[in-house]
C-alpha cells in the first residue's frame, strides 16, 4: 500500500498539480509586490480556463486558446486595476466581486454558446496542449513520466526564474517593489505609482489565466463549472507562505501540489479522510500567518490605495 | 436630505449594473426588457398568470432574502469595527451543521427546549468560528481577510467530513444528514397564518426565521448605536489609536466584533436547517456569505439598508429561476453576474462621487 502511494508517478503528479498554482501564485506576487491585494486570482484563473476552452473549441488550436486566455486574464485584471487603482475601491471587495463575476460569466456564456449548464464541449485528444516528448516512454518509463509534461510546466519554471531576475535585478522590478513598500517615496523619485501598479495587476491576470488554461486545455479537455475549485486561493496561500518571494512561493506551491497528489492517491486506500488532507494548505497558511513558524511580512503599502498629493 | 444622499449612490450602482447586465443579455441574444420584466413580476407580482392572487412571488423573495439579511448584518457589523469578514460563508456552514447536530442528537427533548437549543447552537458555533480570525488578528496581527478565506475552506471540509462519515443515512447518495427531530422544525408562514384564516401555501418555505431576521436587524441597530459596547466597536473601527487613547481595548473589540459577526452568519443555519430542509444538506449555500458583502455594501452597513438590499437580492434569486425557465438563452447565472457588477459599482463610489456629487445636497455639518 505504501508503494501504491509513494512512487515516481507521485512526483509526476505533484508537478502537474503544482503548475497551475505556480503560475497563479507568481502572478499574484507581481500584483501584491506593487501594493495591490489580489484575491481575484480564482476569478482570473476561471476566466482563463473558460476562454481557453471556448476559443479552442472554435479554432481547433490550443495555442490560440492559450493566447486568448492571456488576453482574457489581462482584461479581467484590467477591471481590478480600474476599480482599485483609479477609483480606490477596496481591493478585497473588488477581488471578491471578480470571483463572483467569473462564477457567473462562464455559466451564462456556455449556456448561450453550447446550450449547456456551465461546461464546454469535450475537445478531441489532438486539440489539447500536447506533452513534450523528451524521454521515450518504452525504454525509460520513469523519466518519461516525470519529464514528459505540458510545455506550460517548463514555462512555469521559466516564469519563476525570470521573476527572480526581474524583481531583484531590473529597474522595473526595483520600481515595482518600491511602489509596494513606499509609494510616496517612489512617487517623489519620479516613478509612476499608477503605471507600476497596473503592470503588477495585469501581469497577475495574464499568469493566473495561463494557470487556468492549463487546467482546461492541458490537464483536462473541457471547462467545467467552477473547475478551479479554490486553486486561486491556494495560490494566494502559497504566495503568503512563500513570503511574497518567487522561489518561496514556488516551493509552497510544490508542497501544496504534493499534498493534493497524496490526497488523490489516498482516496479509498488509506483511512485518513480526504477532507483533512485537503485542509493542509489552509491550516499551514493560518499557522504561518500567526507567526508560529516564522514571521510573514507583506509589502508595507499592500491594500492601501495611493492618492497623489 | 441625509436619506437622499444615502440612497442615491446604491440606486445608481444597481441601475448601472442592470444596464450592463442588459447589454450582456442583448449580446447573448435575448430581449433585456423582457428578461427584466419577467424577473420583476416573478419576484414581486401579486397575481399569477391567470390573474389570481398569489403569495408565491413575495413568499419566495422573502425566503431567499432571509439568509442574506443575516450575512449582510454579519459583514456590516464587522465592517463597523474596521474588519472585512469574508468568512461568513464558512461561519454559516458551521452554524447550520451545529444546529442540525443538536436537533438530531437531542431528539428526545421537547420542542420548546430543543428549538431554542438548536438556535443557540447555530449562533454559538458561528460565533466560535468567527472569533478564530478575530483572536488571530488581535493576538498575532494576522490579517482577517486571509484567515477567513482559509477558514471557509476548512469549514466546508470539516462539515463535509462529519456529514459523510458520521451523520448520513447509510446508502444515501446525497451528501446530507439524517433528518432532524420533528419537534425541532420551525413553523412556516403556512402554519402561522392559517389560524387567522389566511391560506399561505405550505409549499413556500418562508418561516418564522424571516421575522427573527428582521428582529435581529433591529437588535443590531440598537446594539451598534444605542449601547456602550456598540459605541466601543464603532470607535475601534473609526480610529483605533483614538479609541485606545480613550481607554478602549481595540484588541478586545476586534475579537468581540468578529465573534458577533460569526454569530449573525451562523444564524443562516436556523432558516436552512430548522425552517427549510429539516436536515443539514451539504453545499446548501448559494454563496450567501459572499452575497452578504454585496448586501452590506449596498445597504451602506446600516441594518435597515441591509434588510432592503437583502430583499433586492432575494428578488434577484427568485427572478433568476424564472429567467432560467422562460427565456431562450439567458440562464439564472445572470443573477450572479448582476450581483458582482453591483458590488464593483458600489465599491467604486469615487466614480460616482466625482460625477454626480455636484447635483447632491452638501453633507450635513456636525454640530
Amino acid at each position: 500500500m505504501f508503494r501504491d502511494i509513494f512512487n515516481y508517478t507521485l512526483i509526476a503528479s505533484t508537478i502537474r498539480l503544482a503548475t497551475p498554482l505556480i503560475l497563479a501564485s507568481t502572478g499574484g506576487l507581481f500584483s501584491e509586490r506593487s501594493g495591490v491585494i489580489n484575491i481575484a486570482l480564482e476569478g482570473m484563473m476561471l476566466a482563463g480556463a473558460f476562454t481557453a476552452a471556448v476559443v479552442t473549441v472554435f479554432t481547433a488550436n490550443p495555442w490560440i486558446g492559450l493566447l486568448a486566455a492571456v488576453v482574457a486574464g489581462v482584461l479581467v485584471a484590467g477591471i481590478h486595476g480600474i476599480a482599485t487603482i483609479n477609483f480606490r475601491a477596496d481591493q478585497v471587495v473588488s477581488g471578491t466581486a471578480i470571483n463572483i463575476l467569473f462564477l457567473g460569466v462562464p455559466a451564462l456564456l456556455s449556456g448561450a454558446l453550447f446550450a449547456s449548464t456551465g461546461a464546454t464541449p469535450q475537445l478531441p485528444r489532438d486539440q489539447v496542449l500536447p506533452d513534450l516528448l523528451i524521454f521515450d516512454a518504452q525504454s525509460s518509463p520513469m523519466l518519461a513520466s516525470i519529464f514528459n509534461q505540458k510545455p506550460l510546466v517548463y514555462f512555469a519554471v521559466l516564469v519563476v526564474a525570470l521573476s527572480v531576475y526581474i524583481l531583484k535585478r531590473t529597474r522595473f522590478g526595483l520600481r515595482l517593489r518600491a511602489v509596494g513598500e513606499n509609494p510616496e517615496a517612489a512617487d517623489t523619485a519620479g516613478v509612476s505609482v499608477r503605471g507600476m501598479r497596473y503592470s503588477g495587476v495585469l501581469i497577475s491576470g495574464a499568469l493566473a489565466a495561463l494557470g487556468g488554461a492549463y487546467l482546461s486545455i492541458g490537464q483536462n479537455s473541457l471547462f467545467t463549472r467552477n473547475m478551479t475549485a479554490g486553486r486561486g486561493f491556494i495560490a494566494l496561500a502559497a504566495l503568503i507562505f512563500g513570503k511574497w518571494d518567487p522561489i518561496g512561493a514556488m516551493l509552497a506551491c510544490i508542497l501544496f501540489g504534493f499534498a493534493e497528489a497524496i490526497s488523490i492517491r489516498m482516496q479509498g486506500t488509506v483511512d485518513i479522510p480526504n477532507q483533512f488532507i485537503q485542509m493542509i494548505p489552509y491550516i499551514l497558511t493560518m499557522v504561518f500567518l500567526a507567526g508560529l513558524i516564522r514571521r510573514a511580512t507583506p509589502p508595507k503599502s499592500l491594500g492601501i490605495p495611493y492618492v497623489k498629493e | 436630505m441625509r436619506l437622499i444622499r444615502e440612497l442615491v449612490f446604491p440606486l445608481i450602482a444597481v441601475f448601472a449594473a442592470f444596464l450592463i447586465g442588459g447589454i450582456i443579455v442583448l449580446l447573448i441574444g435575448d430581449n433585456p426588457i423582457e428578461v427584466y420584466r419577467l424577473m420583476i413580476s416573478s419576484a414581486f407580482g401579486l397575481f399569477d398568470a391567470l390573474g389570481n392572487f398569489t403569495f408565491d412571488n413575495w413568499g419566495y423573495t422573502l425566503f431567499y432574502a432571509t439568509p442574506l439579511i443575516f450575512t449582510g448584518l454579519a459583514v456590516a457589523l464587522a465592517f463597523k469595527c474596521g474588519l472585512l469578514n469574508i468568512g461568513a460563508e464558512g461561519q454559516l456552514y458551521i452554524g447550520a451543521f451545529a444546529s442540525a447536530w443538536v436537533a438530531i442528537t437531542f431528539s428526545s427533548l421537547p420542542g420548546w427546549s430543543l428549538i431554542p437549543l438548536a438556535i443557540f447552537a447555530a449562533i454559538a458555533a458561528g460565533a466560535l468560528w468567527g472569533a478564530i480570525p478575530g483572536i488571530l488578528k488581535a493576538r498575532f496581527g494576522a490579517h482577517e481577510v486571509i484567515n477567513t478565506i482559509m477558514l471557509n475552506f476548512i469549514a466546508v471540509g470539516l462539515v463535509s467530513y462529519l456529514t459523510q462519515n458520521h451523520y448520513k443515512t447509510p446508502g444515501d447518495p446525497i451528501m446530507q444528514t439524517v433528518p432532524i427531530a420533528d419537534q425541532a422544525q420551525i413553523v412556516r408562514f403556512h402554519g402561522l397564518l392559517s389560524p387567522l384564516g389566511i391560506d399561505f401555501p405550505q409549499r413556500i418555505p418562508l418561516n418564522i426565521t424571516f421575522l427573527l431576521a428582521l428582529l435581529t436587524a433591529f437588535l443590531v441597530w440598537v446594539f451598534l448605536w444605542r449601547t456602550k459596547w456598540g459605541y466601543e466597536i464603532r470607535a475601534a473601527g473609526a480610529s483605533p489609536s483614538a479609541a485606545e487613547y480613550g481607554g478602549i481595548s481595540v484588541r478586545t473589540q476586534i475579537v468581540l466584533a468578529m465573534a458577533l459577526s460569526g454569530a449573525l452568519a451562523g444564524m443562516v443555519g436556523i432558516n436552512e436547517v430548522l425552517g427549510y430542509r429539516h436536515r443539514y444538506y451539504h453545499d446548501f449555500s448559494a454563496g450567501y456569505g459572499f452575497a452578504g458583502i454585496a448586501v452590506a455594501l449596498l445597504g451602506r452597513n446600516h441594518p435597515l439598508g441591509v434588510v432592503l438590499a437583502a430583499i433586492l437580492f432575494g428578488a434577484l434569486s427568485r427572478g433568476g429561476l424564472f429567467v432560467d425557465i422562460f427565456t431562450d438563452k439567458v440562464s439564472k447565472d445572470l443573477v450572479q453576474v448582476l450581483q458582482a457588477i453591483i458590488i464593483l459599482f458600489v465599491a467604486m463610489e469615487a466614480l460616482f462621487r466625482g460625477t454626480f456629487s455636484k447635483f447632491l445636497p452638501a453633507p450635513a455639518k456636525k454640530a
